[in-house]
């Protein structure tokens, strides 16, 4: 590890409030499954020196339904969101993509709410919920708000979010239609998304379509939506996807190739959800 | 700060954002477990937590307060896996082996894994000398095996030793 | 004499130690007041060293500079143009400055020091370099025979770096001992880490190098060492105490050495039927910023550069070249790959600008015994070009399935390939390569400088030893690689540990057996003490090679490939998915058929890496994707099981009839992918073939 651990400082509240009064008390860094921060931590690259560590807080581990609406606690792993009876009912899409983050060690720690708060563009569950019309559950000693999923994000790896607050949940409103998932990574596993895709097909006319890798932050394609709710051809909304992305070349793929790809898995969604 | 480290409770003076990987080969001395990346890629530093495969480059001791830590030293080179690894030439330099053998462990309850399946499990696992195969070889032998006899599961294995 | 542990899988030398954790690799080890050791690298590609300033306290630290080395700076190499820590300037990232050591590592780690450069213009493009650390011309016949061709083919392929990714990191720990300096670690080649040590510490400090249990090499290992096994014996010399240097995987990819990238120009010419008439090519290497093996691995791939194919008319000039970026270095395979890849795929062109089947241009072409190869070498029996390719074309139905994925998002490639075993020319005749066999109480000991870095060394020498003296396989015994207790065997390095040490193990049994009479070692051992024979290795005397000309006998014998890729390309990613893929080999025959398989299965997905994934993004001189996770190598979910194929022909000038194996199966995996990419209309001309290549590349019509 580059960085020394004497440098580093911990706090493990076993509550949920002594957890929202120690970070509102000073500046924290939350960790959760550690599977984002410890690898900054290892290269040298973290600047946080204070944490605060959320295993503890059993009580944003649960995956529940509240009427028909589904809850998912920010500490659920990947492992869980597969393993859950609720989550492959009811938004199957996010087991897929549970399925595909890292191995199967990355999956039995990494968070759902580490994956959102991490803010990376490509994090693979963000499309799901951005398409799906998630909101995200934040916590304060000032009590609690829910932001929509598909403005949560206000830049490149920045979001609404304050720094004393926590994720506590993300609520999932009652899905219909098909839903549709699709990861393009730089390898077979262990990979890091160069275009995600996760689509709902409403019905005749209808879709929700969100995609990941190719902006500052995921984008709800809501042009392409647009498009195609007014009964637009799809090549059309191809166009009007390709227009509403900002994707760059980077070290693992070119804007040139995001482009292509994220309007051939539009017109594939469209096709195959028919 | 305490767990149980291959059945047997241990206490720890390290800093509690120590990586458990530092932890296990530098305090505990256990050096069985490897560091082939520290960025959760290599799956050469797999231990099981209470029953579970992670990264332990990628996990702060604090978080195993109270857990059930498993390394390879835990299974006391009586897993038939090991042996298989070995025979089977699943292992050429050895240095992914330990990882691979934890991370195969979790097929421990599927009696008659498919070739995807031990694909899938061991796909947080690199291996740069043996191109995968010898292991899936080693590892479909132990699942065969296994499903014709009895044999030490590892916790039984180190519940010998609790 | 029966035969009793050769070509059988019998249990590995290596025990359970690596699948119990009880197996020791260099971070493993510790010493009492062992201090561990950090390497201050260069972060700029080229420039004059104008201060460097210390921003921390630097009481117990042990702090070395170029002047603390008591011997010669300069890495004992083929030119001793490396400096161990650079004196005024650098000429690449990661270039080793100063060196430092401490007790706690944390403490270590923290240290903050600055150095300040007066930057120079980098040279970055090998194309553009004019700086040449070798040149290699081949002749054969007159290349000038082109202008009778009735169709010229030409193109430019391109390779990239790649990096080892042993899983283990580089590591070394330095003991004082005895007034001297014992470096263990990850070395493949103990004895090449002994005369840098020997250059660098200077007459006065003995040295010696143990190889401790190793993660890994693929020629990574081979050169490399000497450079952390030299700064920690010079901080272990300063301090008077033992110093550990352990790489973090970033430290390895961005500072050690890569594969050697390479622009190959082909202008083939050849005869409506399909008859090579002429092959004029064209090698650029990049060296990167020093000589290290560069005009060995040119040498190689130069050898190679004309393929297994028939032709009387060839000129091959290559050379490699300077630039300011990290030396490149040994890799599995060494030079070949690159140039068998440039060839297969311009074989591949040719066939289908004549219009002609792709197995039949290669079946008509193949070299076959008797035929002469571009250095002039006249092959003999041991040539199975035609059998490979037979027994591929044959297993994997190829023809049916050429036709049969027309039209849709499937093909099939292949590719025809060899590799030279051993050192090229008179390279093992100056090696003087030596192994010893002792009697011991219990059996017979094995002492060479061989090492066993995954491969299977020791059990295939045991093997050997034990058949060839006739005792049973578990007596024999392999001492640990240690500098000061065995001889040079030569490095463990060109597909020459089994063929050319394994047959002077078979040797020294040979002569131990006839010593022994009718007693068993451990009889012997007991009536008359101890005994030990050691032998040089003798290449066949027939081998004739003139390094000036590049003409003669380049290598004792080849090994043979053809390997068969399946794939498919999805319409909407241009991800590639592997269906199946085929390696059938002859390398004489396998000591130890699991082993053996397990180096074609090894080598072939190193390969399929190379092929399609491996890119390193080089900015500004530095390697800028030095992470797993951004560097990406072949996972369980992205190849297929290897169907391998290992077809016999036994050599007589090695032990039971073995060639070298280790470098073959990386020969062939990129060429035939690519070739099954053109089946599908994709033009590609360099690897590797990422999806945004294949995305971009024009999908010309199928023919
Ligand atoms: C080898 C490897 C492979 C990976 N593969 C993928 C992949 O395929 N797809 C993918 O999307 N990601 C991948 N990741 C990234 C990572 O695993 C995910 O982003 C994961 O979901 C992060 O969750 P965590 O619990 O580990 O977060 P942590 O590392 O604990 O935290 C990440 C960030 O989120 C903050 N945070 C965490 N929880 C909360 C909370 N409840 N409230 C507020 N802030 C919080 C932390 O402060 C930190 O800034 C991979 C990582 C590794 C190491
Ligand atoms: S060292 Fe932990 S995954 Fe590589
Ligand atoms: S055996 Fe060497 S990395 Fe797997």
């Amino acid at each position: 590890m580059r960085i020394a651990t004497s440098s580093l400082d911990l706090r493990r509240p076993a509550t949920l409030e002594s957890a929202l009064q120690a970070l509102r008390d000073d500046a924290r860094t939350p960790i959760a499954g550690a599977t984002d921060l410890y690898v900054t931590l290892n290269f040298g690259t973290l600047e946080a020196r204070r944490f605060l560590d959320l295993s503890r807080l059993a009580e944003l581990r649960g995956i529940t339904e509240r009427g028909d609406t589904l809850v998912i606690g920010a500490l659920a792993s990947f492992t869980a969101l597969q393993r859950s009876p609720l989550v492959v009912k009811r938004l199957p899409m996010l087991v897929e993509a549970a399925r595909l983050v890292g191995g199967v060690q990355i999956q039995n720690r990494a968070t759902l709410g580490g994956n959102i708060a991490n803010a990376s563009p490509a994090g693979d569950s963000l499309p799901v919920l951005a398409a799906v019309d998630a909101a995200i559950v934040l916590r304060s000693v000032d009590g609690e708000r829910r932001v929509p999923m598909t403005e949560f994000y206000t830049g490149y790896r920045a979001s609404v979010m304050r720094p004393d607050e926590l994720i506590t949940a993300v609520e999932v409103p009652r899905v219909e239609g098909h839903q549709w998932f699709r990861k393009v990574g730089t390898r077979a596993a262990l990979a890091i998304s160069k275009v995600v895709v996760a689509g709902v097909r409403d019905g005749p006319r209808a879709a929700r379509f969100a995609i990941g890798s190719v902006a500052p932050t995921v984008v709800r394609a809501r042009k392409a939506e647009g498009v195609l709710a007014k009964g637009g051809k799809i090549e059309e909304a191809v166009r009007a996807l390709q227009a509403e992305i900002t994707p760059i070349d980077d070290l693992r793929s070119t804007a040139e190739y995001r482009t292509a790809v994220a309007g051939n898995l539009l017109r594939r969604f469209w096709a195959e959800t028919a | 700060m305490r767990f149980t480290l291959n059945g047997l409770p241990v206490e720890t003076n390290a800093h509690p954002m120590a990586r458990l990987l530092d932890v296990l080969r530098e305090e505990q001395r256990l050096t069985g477990t490897k560091e082939g990346c520290g960025e959760g890629e290599c799956g050469a530093c797999t231990v099981l937590v209470d029953g579970q495969s992670v990264c332990s480059c990628l996990v702060p001791v604090a978080q195993v307060e109270g857990a059930r830590v498993t390394t390879i030293e835990g299974l006391h080179g009586t897993h038939p896996l090991q042996k298989l690894f070995m025979d089977e030439v699943g292992a050429q330099c050895g240095i992914c082996t330990p990882g691979m053998v934890l991370a195969a462990l979790a097929l421990e309850d599927n009696p008659v894994p498919t070739l995807d399946d031990v694909r899938t499990a061991l796909a947080g696992n690199l291996c740069r000398c043996t191109g995968y195969s010898a292991i899936y070889r080693a590892v479909l032998k132990w699942r065969a095996e296994a499903d014709s006899g009895p044999h030490a599961a590892p916790e039984q294995a180190s519940a010998r030793h609790k | 004499m029966p035969v009793t542990a050769v070509g059988q899988s019998v249990s590995r030398k290596d025990g359970i130690g690596k699948a119990t954790g009880a197996a020791k690799y260099a971070d493993d080890l510790t010493w009492p007041g062992m201090l561990h050791g950090r390497t201050i690298r260069s972060t700029v590609p080229r420039g004059r060293i104008r201060a460097v300033l210390f921003d921390f306290d630097t009481t117990g630290f042990t702090i070395v500079d170029h002047a603390d080395v008591p011997g010669s700076n300069m890495v004992d190499l083929i030119e001793r143009d490396q400096p161990l820590l650079a004196v005024h300037e650098v000429r690449h990232v990661g270039e080793p400055i100063l060196l430092l050591a401490h007790e706690d590592k944390e403490v270590l780690h923290a240290a903050r020091v600055l150095v300040e450069y007066e930057e120079l213009p980098p040279l970055l493009d090998p194309e553009g370099s004019e700086q040449t650390f070798k040149t290699i011309t081949i002749d054969k016949g007159d290349a000038a025979a082109m202008a009778g061709a009735d169709l010229v083919v030409e193109g430019t392929y391109q390779t990239g770096h790649q990096e080892h990714i042993y899983i283990e990191p580089n590591g070394v720990i330095a003991v004082p001992e005895d007034g001297g300096i014992t470096v263990h670690g990850s070395i493949q080649c103990p004895f090449y880490a002994l005369k840098a040590l020997k250059a660098l510490l200077g007459p006065d400090i003995p040295a010696r190098v143990v190889q401790t249990e190793t993660g890994g090499g693929f020629g990574g290992k081979e050169e490399f060492p000497s450079i952390p096994a030299g700064h920690a014996a010079l901080l272990a010399h300063k301090s008077g105490r033992p110093v550990k240097i352990i790489y973090d995987r970033v430290e390895d990819m961005v500072s050690t050495t890569k594969r050697h990238p390479s622009i190959v120009r082909h202008r083939t010419g050849v005869k409506r039927d399909g008859t090579l008439v002429a092959m004029e090519v064209e090698v650029i290497l990049d060296g990167g910023a020093y000589v290290t093996l560069s005009p060995v691995v040119l040498s190689r791939g130069c050898i190679h550069a004309a393929g297994p194919y028939r032709c009387d008319n060839i000129r091959i000039e290559g050379r490699a070249v300077f630039t300011n970026t990290p030396p490149n270095g040994a890799f599995r395979g060494f030079g070949a790959p690159q140039t068998e890849f440039a060839v297969e795929v311009q074989m591949e062109r040719v066939a289908e600008a004549l219009g002609m089947d792709p197995v039949e241009f290669r079946r008509k072409n193949a070299l076959r015994a008797g035929d002469t190869t571009a250095t002039g070498q006249v092959l003999r029996e041991d040539c199975s070009a035609l059998a490979v390719l037979d027994e591929a074309v044959r297993r994997t139905e190829f023809a049916r399935k050429r036709t049969e994925y027309e039209g849709t998002d499937r093909a099939i490639g292949l590719s025809l390939f060899y590799h030279g075993a051993g050192f090229t020319g008179s390279g093992e005749r100056y090696l003087k390569s030596r192994a010893r066999l002792e009697v011991t109480p219990t059996g017979v000991r094995i002492a060479t400088g061989s090492t066993e870095i995954g491969q299977g060394t020791r059990t295939m020498h045991a093997q050997i030893v034990a058949d060839a003296l006739g005792v049973p396989y578990e007596s024999v015994e392999v001492a640990q690689p240690d500098t000061k207790h065995v001889v040079d065997s030569g490095p463990t390095v060109a597909s020459r540990t089994c063929m050319v040490v394994g047959k002077i193990l078979e040797e020294c049994a040979v002569e131990m057996r006839s010593e022994l009479g009718k007693l068993s070692p451990a009889e012997y051992f007991a009536k008359h003490g101890a005994m030990t024979v050691e032998r040089m290795y003798e290449p066949p005397d027939w081998i004739r090679w003139d390094d000036a000309t590049y003409r003669g006998d380049a290598y004792a014998t080849y090994g043979w490939g053809c390997d068969v890729v399946e794939l498919e390309v999805d319409p909407d990613t241009f991800d590639v998915r592997l269906l199946e893929v085929t390696a059938v080999q002859e390398f004489g025959r396998p000591i130890h058929p699991a082993l053996a398989r397990g180096q074609i299965e090894g080598g072939t997905v190193q390969g399929l890496g190379y092929a399609l994934l491996e890119r390193v993004v080089m900015r500004n001189g530095a390697m800028a994707n030095a992470q797993l996770t951004n560097y990406t190598i072949p996972t369980t979910l992205d190849v297929p099981e290897i169907d391998v194929v290992m077809l016999e022909n036994p050599y007589p000038g090695g032990p039971f009839g073995a060639k070298g194996l280790g470098e073959l199966p990386m020969d062939g995996p990129a060429p035939a992918v690519v070739n099954a990419l053109r089946h599908l209309g994709h033009d590609i001309r360099a690897i590797p073939a990422t999806p945004e290549m294949i995305a971009a590349s024009p999908v010309a019509a199928r023919t």
